[in-house]
């Protein structure tokens, strides 16, 4: 399947990516060729089998709905760009 | 003193011979001598490594420690570690010094390993060459020209050029076993769910798990017993404990029934690669084993339904970075989404970048169906393909790699041949079996691989065959002149 250069840019955006507009022809032509091999799978008549999503089909197991982490929201805002009174700072959202 | 596998370098820090202390010297020195070469280190954590030797050799002397008290490990880059940069080999990540340990790290420190660094790697475990980090390309030892194969080519290289004495890996769909195969070494992949992925950077959470890479099954089993196991930060890993890894090794293989898939002895496998494997196999008969083939008739499907189920985790997984809490952030953003693309697109590498797109695209509107759906019931067939052999046989061997170690530069040019790579192992993944790759042959000096293929947690199994395959061969002591 060949993509265009419009469905990177869709893509892209999905992905909050930014693809320069001279990238963006070389992008979808590495895309497509990457498609065409998943495509492969479309040869196998599939609509009997159920998806597996975990290789042993189990379920998320769930722990007791009770607090077992202390607060530590100091000591790992440490690492974040920017942060004030306890608050990530983004650029302004809301004008 | 190096140059020798976890198990003696356990005997001897027992007998006295040396202490912790100096063996770690030893292997920073030959760090600091040989890392230019192979670029195997992405951080070297020296003080941290003197500061464990020394309790280690504490320890030691109240008579407190165990198999691996004083070992000299490297963590590949993908596992968090208090205090210490975790780059996943990215830029994104590249000034991040992660608030906590991974439980492999936490249970390898509690076994009193002692950490020589983190080592290199594809960035974010997307490779198959170890030429996507964001810090250089690694060399194979055997052959500096070429790749140690990827994504854990830093612990892979480490280990067979003997810059420390055993080192953790990653395994999403291949990433151990295909640069143990181009390294000569011994690589392990346990089932998913056997060992607990908290902290443990996530690329695609139903394939990804940890294991061994080292110089010998039995070290990669002395390896799991210390980090197998439980862990209720991680939900996917199961609850059920790990036996002692050790305690089956000798086992005799009199009587095992070995399955070598049909499928992977066709096109495309090198002759050196099947004759190294063919040779193998008279080695396992001369033990007692059977040998009779099976069919995987779906695993020429494997690659394709991986690179759908791979990157649409990736996806999302992915989307945490976001430049908003950690990682990198991009200069001067004009609004919140100038600066959510361009940290993300400054920060991440060409074949993340695809990665991403690729899963976003399967996973998007009018999409899903025919990719994500799809490639969720060929994951399926592929199980059941193996489910199916597994009634026949018990252990399932075949070639680890079409062909030994390639040149740096060969495939990175197009992704498909470079995702080709891995057509042995991934089907693996898909399937959440235990796999590894042991050395077993050599052609024009570069070391050969066959995989073991076991059933669902039957890694000790795995580890017996491996090891009853070393203790009458000397492939796994062949060692690259560094």
């Amino acid at each position: 399947m060949a993509l265009e250069k419009s469905d990177v840019e869709k893509i892209a955006h999905l992905a909050r990516l930014h693809i320069d507009a001279t990238e963006a022809q070389e992008v979808a032509s590495r895309i497509s060729s990457i498609l065409d091999l998943i495509d492969q799978m479309q040869s196998v008549e599939t609509s009997n089998v159920a998806p597996l999503a975990h290789p042993f089909d189990a379920v998320q197991r769930l722990r007791p709905d009770v607090v077992t982490e202390k607060n530590e929201r100091e000591y790992l805002q440490k690492i974040a760009p920017a942060v004030q009174d306890g608050l990530y700072l983004v650029p302004k959202v809301i004008e | 003193m190096s140059r020798r596998t976890v198990a003696e370098l356990s005997r001897s820090l027992a007998r006295g011979e040396f202490s912790s202390t100096e063996l770690t010297r030893d292997y920073l020195s030959r760090i600091k001598q040989f890392n230019g070469v192979y670029n195997a280190y992405i951080t070297i954590t020296e003080e941290l490594a003197l500061a464990q030797a020394a309790a280690a050799d504490q320890r030691r002397a109240r008579g407190e420690h165990g198999p691996l008290t004083g070992i000299p490990i490297a963590h590949k880059d993908i596992f968090c570690m208090q205090d210490v940069r975790t780059t996943c080999a990215s830029k994104m990540l590249s000034n991040f010094i992660s608030p906590y340990n991974a439980t492999v790290v936490e249970r390898l420190n509690a076994a009193g390993t002692v950490t020589l660094g983190k080592t290199n790697m594809d960035e974010f475990a997307m490779g198959s060459s170890n030429e996507t980090s964001f810090f250089g390309a690694v060399r194979n030892p055997w052959d500096p020209e070429r790749v140690p194969g990827g994504s854990s080519g830093g612990s892979a290289a480490a280990v067979a050029a003997d810059l420390c004495a055993i080192a953790t890996g990653t395994d999403t769909g291949g990433s151990i076993r295909q640069p143990a195969a181009f390294c000569g070494i011994t690589g392990f992949k346990p089932s998913y769910g056997r060992i607990s992925r908290w902290g443990m950077i996530a690329f695609a959470s139903s394939l990804d798990q940890a294991g061994p890479i080292s110089k010998s099954a039995e070290d990669a089993a002395l390896m799991m017993n210390a980090i197998a196991g439980p862990d209720s930060k991680d939900s996917t890993c199961v609850e059920v404990a790990a036996p002692d890894y050790m305690a089956t090794l000798n086992d005799t293989l009199q009587g095992l029934r070995i399955g070598v898939p049909r499928q992977h002895l066709a096109e495309g496998l090198g002759a050196e690669v099947e004759s190294a494997l063919q040779a193998a196999l008279k080695v396992f008969e001369s033990l007692g084993a059977t040998i009779k083939e099976v069919d995987l008739p779906n695993s020429h499907l494997s690659v394709s339904a991986y690179y759908v189920i791979a990157p649409a985790e990736a996806s999302a997984n992915l989307s945490r970075f976001d430049g908003v809490r950690y990682g990198y952030r991009c200069a001067d953003p004009v609004n919140l989404e100038d600066m959510y693309k361009r940290s993300r697109s400054e920060g991440f590498g060409s074949e993340v970048k695809r990665r991403i797109m690729i899963g976003t695209y399967a996973l998007s509107a009018g999409f899903y169906d025919a990719y994500y759906i799809k490639a969720q019931q060929i994951r399926r067939l592929i199980k059941q393909d193996f489910d199916n052999a597994f009634k026949e046989v018990d252990v399932i061997i075949g070639p680890t790699t079409p062909h030994t170690a390639f040149k740096l530069g060969e495939k990175n040019s197009d992704p498909v041949t470079m995702y080709l790579e891995d057509i042995y192992t991934i089907a693996v993944n898909l399937a959440g079996l235990p796999g590894m790759s042991i050395p077993a042959g050599s052609h024009k000096g570069l070391p050969i691989g066959i995989q073991l293929v076991g059933k669902d947690f039957d890694e000790a199994r795995l580890l017996n065959v491996a090891h009853q395959y070393q203790q009458n061969t000397d492939w796994h002591l062949q060692r690259p002149e560094v």
